[in-house]
């Protein structure tokens, strides 16, 4: 008894003094940025840095003050993501124009060798007198994945970041997550993948998708969050000569396709923003932009279309 | 009256005849082709099937489905005629007993064969997840595994004894096996009182379990929003299309026992008749269950709804769909309205039809619902549009097939088909020997 007083005792001291600890640290970097807000009319003789804040406005801070973090954090746990982020798509449909950019590079970056791409572009008409458009298709990291739901063995994972990723050394094969997704977005690996020559430059981590794939087991889009570590936009982002996707994160707000940033909400706002199959509940966190006030003609696309093949084979 | 002896000689396990060795043969053969089929399969991986990414389930899963359902028939005869102390089930319900037990050991090979990591099957267990419906499946079918042949094993142990006596000069060793898995019963009151106590409590367990079990297996389909599986009444039109399925299978693996036995003194035309009316009751709850399953979404026709629909009614599937419906449970109801139909012969063709429009039923249900996503098929090969088995496919089908036919075959070759014990008791045998 009395041993036990005196334990609970020291450690309840332990925890106030380093909880004051961590707050006068706080404390400590609160004080400093507000010097720097104060500093920036009256001092000149140091380079000035742009930065955004939160609710939108540009202030100056000086160069030596900024510091890179790097984005993923030392005790970075690929189940459960990048703290305190959301990641989020959006798809301008009055762009696209199916170069199929998006698609190559996709294919390159994950070394897809299958016959079934992780990201399609479809050719897509609601009725007969709606016009057609072409329609970007991935996977939709839902928040509410039918996948996730039916996995047996936990092998496929929703993150706090939003992703929804695949352990492929856990995956038993069973299929369910393919027949429960209303997107049709998983790839199965029906056979030995034929990946040709990859270089892994590090152990597999279901964070890079396709690196490498493995026979009987599940692949699909990754949101790459391998782009993401390298402060990069993913693969299809990054390739499409339109800027059709802006990639981004909901808690900051904003979203970029590379050319332009964007306010998230505002965005969807704007130009009235949906998700695929809304209804069904599964909470998407791509979103649309509606294909209106085109620029481009949807013909233009349907030299690229092909119906029956969305990975070119190396001859 | 048949004298102990008699009863004993014609109810104890025989070796083949020449028809039982040549059959043996023929499925042994199937069995060694499924095989070669599925070691194939594990080394070139599911390629070798005609699943792709949109077909991703196909026969398998339709098997998987088929012996589920024919598993149900020993939860029917033995706890629901038990129940409704129906007398005439002594002479079936052994035979039911081993359908049922074959029938649920192939169902969880079969969903073992549909996974593409069998090395992987302990991560079922290492990391279950409680709200898979897969997990829910790895729970419910080894308990009615074990339910089912503890169902089949407690009944059986007096019978054991008697074998054990009636082999001891003709074949010792048969003898001293028979004896061994008697577990020293020697027919004592007390011994019978925990045997019928233990009975009575697994007859009645099977119940819930066999209705839990259909449903589970109703939920693999029904939990995803797939149009055509996404539906509410598909559990009870599972469970009533298992009644189906497994009296199919009791009645025409009777027949053939009852032939080849000749036990047309314990199984008569009576049972039949008796069997026929359940099994026409069984179809027309079945009917029921298709009617709300497909006329309802018919009326409305949403549009995805009306899709599938077609496919079923007019299109690529039309011709199956309409030969499960009419021959496989129109035809049977109509045929058993007349007491020529539940003839023995005439409920052996009947049976026949059942269990074979069964099997399609399953892949009525399983394959036509996944080629219709909700997006279109874009950017696959054509052929990925459409799905029919492959050779290894059908062979590893056939092999479970002939596999469980193999069970069921070896376990008539070892055990009393019907039960001598209860035979005599009902018939009063032991007193008048003994006087």
């Amino acid at each position: 008894m009395e041993e036990n007083k005196k334990n609970s005792r020291r450690k309840f001291l332990d925890k106030g003094l380093k909880f004051g600890a961590i707050t006068a640290l706080g404390g400590l970097g609160l004080s400093k940025l507000m010097q720097q807000l104060n500093a920036k009319t009256t001092s000149s003789n140091s380079d000035k840095v742009e930065l955004m804040t939160t609710d939108g406005k540009i202030i100056q801070v000086d160069a030596s003050e900024v510091h890179d973090h790097p984005i993923k954090p030392a005790d970075y746990n690929v189940r459960e993501g990048y703290p305190n982020r959301k990641f989020v798509m959006v798809v301008d449909l009055a762009k696209c124009k199916n170069a199929l950019k998006c698609q190559q590079a996709c294919n390159k970056g994950h070394h897809i060798s299958g016959e079934n791409a992780w990201l399609k572009v479809y050719k897509m008409q609601t009725s007969e007198e709606n016009a057609p458009f072409w329609m970007p298709t991935q996977c939709q990291h839902c928040d509410q994945p039918a996948c996730v739901s039916v996995c047996p063995v936990d092998a496929t994972f929703k993150r706090k970041d939003g992703i929804v990723l695949i352990d492929n050394e856990r995956c038993i094969g069973c299929r369910f997550c393919m027949a429960a997704c209303p997107y049709s977005t998983r790839v199965f690996n029906w056979s030995e993948p034929d990946q040709g020559e990859i270089t892994l430059s590090q152990e597999y981590t279901p964070d890079f998708c396709g690196m490498p794939s493995v026979k009987g087991t599940v692949d699909k889009c990754d949101f790459c969050p391998h782009q993401i570590e390298k402060n990069e936009l993913p693969f299809c982002v990054g390739s499409c000569p339109n800027g059709v996707f802006y990639f981004g994160d909901k808690y900051e707000d904003t979203v970029t396709n590379g050319e332009e940033t964007l306010r998230f909400s505002k965005l969807l706002k704007d130009k009235a923003g949906f998700r695929v199959l809304e209804s069904l509940g599964t909470e998407p966190s791509v979103y649309y932009l509606p294909p209106v006030d085109r620029l481009v003609k949807f013909e233009d696309g349907e030299q690229y279309y092909t119906e029956f093949e969305s990975v070119q084979k190396p001859e | 009256m048949k004298s102990k002896e008699t009863i004993i000689k014609e109810l104890a396990p025989r070796k083949f005849g020449k028809r039982g060795t040549i059959w043996s043969i023929i499925l042994l053969i199937f069995i060694f082709a499924g095989l070669i089929a599925y070691i194939d399969q594990l080394i070139k991986g599911q390629v070798v099937t005609n699943m792709r990414d949109y077909a991703l389930w196909g026969v398998y899963i339709s098997s998987f489905v088929f012996f589920v359902a024919t598993s149900s028939v020993g939860s029917v005869a033995a706890a629901i005629l038990r129940l409704t102390k129906n007398e005439w089930r002594t002479p079936i319900v052994r035979i039911a007993e081993i359908i049922s037990l074959a029938a649920i050991i192939m169902a969880g090979i079969t969903i073992i064969i549909d996974m593409a990591r069998p090395d992987r099957l302990l991560n079922l267990f290492i990391h279950a997840r409680l709200q898979s419906p897969i997990t829910w499946d790895v729970i419910i079918i080894p308990t009615y595994m074990i339910i089912s042949f503890f169902l089949l094993y407690f009944p059986l142990l007096p019978d054991l004894k008697i074998l054990k006596d009636h082999y001891k000069e003709s074949h010792p060793t048969l003898s001293k096996w028979y004896g061994k898995l008697s577990l020293k019963w020697n027919g004592s009151v007390a011994q019978k009182a925990l045997q019928q106590k233990s009975i009575r409590i697994i007859a009645i367990a099977i119940i819930p379990l066999g209705i839990i079990l259909q449903t589970v297996d109703a939920w693999l389909f029904s939990t995803t929003y797939r149009i055509g599986w996404d539906s509410q009444n598909l559990a009870p039109y599972f469970i009533s299309g298992a009644f189906v399925a497994g009296i199919g299978a009791l009645v025409t693996g009777i027949y053939v026992v009852r032939k080849v036995r000749n036990l047309e003194d314990y199984i008569t035309d009576f049972h039949f008749d008796k069997l026929g009316k359940l099994l026409a009751l069984a179809c027309l709850l079945y009917l029921y269950f298709n009617i709300n399953e497909y006329l309802l979404p018919t009326f409305k026709a949403k549009k995805a709804e009306a899709i599938h629909l077609e496919t079923l009614f007019t299109g690529s599937y039309a011709l199956l769909f309409w030969s499960v419906t009419i021959l496989g449970l129109i035809l049977p109801i109509i045929l058993l309205l007349f007491k020529k139909g539940r003839s023995p012969k005439g409920m052996f063709y009947i049976g026949l039809l059942v269990v074979i429009g069964s099997w399609w039923k399953r892949y009525v249900i399983v394959t036509p619902t996944l080629l219709h996503p909700f997006l279109p098929i874009q950017g696959v090969p054509e052929s990925w549009r459409h799905y029919f088995p492959s050779l290894h496919e059908w062979l590893i089908s056939f092999g479970t097939l002939a596999l469980a036919i193999f069970i069921i075959m070896m376990l008539v070759r070892f055990i009393p088909i019907i039960p001598i014990q209860r035979t005599m008791d009902e018939q009063n045998i032991e007193q008048i020997d003994k006087k």
